[in-house]
């Protein structure tokens, strides 16, 4: 075992975090910057949000395993990716207003490039479902302009890449039950209850 | 498949700071670290998915080093610090110094081996020569690290 003297090999972690800082700094100016993320803290968990430079590109919830949805995204989209909180700190407030009731929609650009087809079209319709009210999914299909496709709806939902603020909580059984969630069952039933009591 | 590359900062940026700084000390190592980075997340998308990360950012720095060491050569200095006898309590500058004061071989083969954790071999493709030279160098400027300055508290170095 060879030994150095500790003074080479300690860390100072506020000089890594400043050149952190320089380096998403450098990165945005050099174009580098393919995707910006951080977490925000929610009722429903830790929630990751992630952007391009045309917009909000990703929100994934806690159970959806943050760093697996970090790897799809360097797959699919690039790994140009960077913690850079301070690029999507209107997305992080806009967020914490909705939690506490504030907020009724979303006033933010959006990145749609993760999803396309038939499920993009369900995704256009949920935005038009309002603030606290529900369909069921035969409505969603119909709505999206194919009413055989319940089951496709269904699929639209789980995979929808913009949770929250592409409302697919909304979409609920046509027996009035809320159906599953990307984000758990019980998150839904919170997302539900908060916006039914606003 | 590719991380993505918040986990080759996280993951590698300490160890490429303390090769910066050994080779450039601490004024200029956050410009080098700074550059090394966006460099590599420059060219990040090509690397091929089974390469040595470290070794991969190690080749960059060294590069960045010498730019920046060039660049300082041509800038006129300050004042220059009249050299200390070794004293006899040894604070952390003081430590780097000595390594800043190291040949430039040996400490080349110090940072790349102790401090990135490279093997000889990948050291010696970046600094040119061959393995059991540059294993040498390596042992030359612990040599000369621990006798000026004992090898005090201690951490394991890297694998050999």
């Amino acid at each position: 075992m060879t030994e150095l003297p500790a003074a080479l090999l300690q860390t100072d972690e506020n000089q890594l975090a400043r050149l952190h800082t320089r380096l998403v700094a450098d990165a945005a100016a050099s174009g580098l910057l393919d995707i910006a993320y951080r977490t925000v803290d929610s009722p429903v968990g830790s929630l990751l949000v992630a952007a391009s430079d045309r917009g909000l590109m990703k929100v994934a919830f806690e159970v959806q395993d943050h760093d697996a949805v970090l790897a799809a995204l360097a797959e699919k989209v690039s790994p140009r990716i960077l913690r850079a909180p301070g690029r999507l700190d209107p997305v992080a407030r806009q967020l914490e207003e909705y939690f506490a009731g504030t907020r009724r929609s979303f006033d933010l650009e959006l990145d749609w490039s993760l999803s396309s087809g038939f499920r993009r079209q369900v995704l256009d319709h949920l935005m038009r479902i309002g603030y606290g009210r529900t369909e069921s999914y035969a409505e969603v299909a119909a709505g999206a302009g194919n009413p055989k496709a319940v089951r496709a709806v269904g699929t639209a939902c789980a995979t929808n890449p913009l949770v929250l603020v592409v409302p697919c909580h909304r979409v609920v059984r046509s027996d009035g039950s809320a159906g599953g969630y990307a984000g758990g069952v019980q998150a839904k039933a919170t997302l539900l209850e908060l916006e039914a009591a606003a | 498949m590719k991380q993505p590359f918040e986990q080759i900062v996280a993951a590698h940026g300490p160890a490429v700071l303390r090769v910066c700084r050994a080779m450039l000390g601490v004024q200029d190592a956050e410009d080098a670290w700074s550059e090394t980075f966006v460099a590599a997340l420059r060219a990040y998308p090509e690397l091929a998915a089974d390469a040595n990360v470290e070794a991969w950012l190690v080749t960059i720095a060294h590069r960045k080093a010498i730019d920046v060491g060039r660049a300082n050569t041509r800038r006129p200095m300050a004042v220059a610090e009249p050299p200390e006898p070794p004293p006899v309590a040894v604070d952390d500058d003081q430590v780097w110094a000595a390594v800043r004061d190291l040949p430039d071989r040996q400490r080349e083969a110090v940072a790349y081996h102790w401090f990135a954790g490279l093997p000889y071999a990948e050291i010696a493709v970046i600094t040119g020569g061959n393995a059991d030279a540059v294993r040498r160098a390596a042992a030359d400027g612990l040599k000369t690290l621990r006798r000026v300055y004992g090898a005090t508290p201690t951490t394991k170095g890297a694998r050999s």
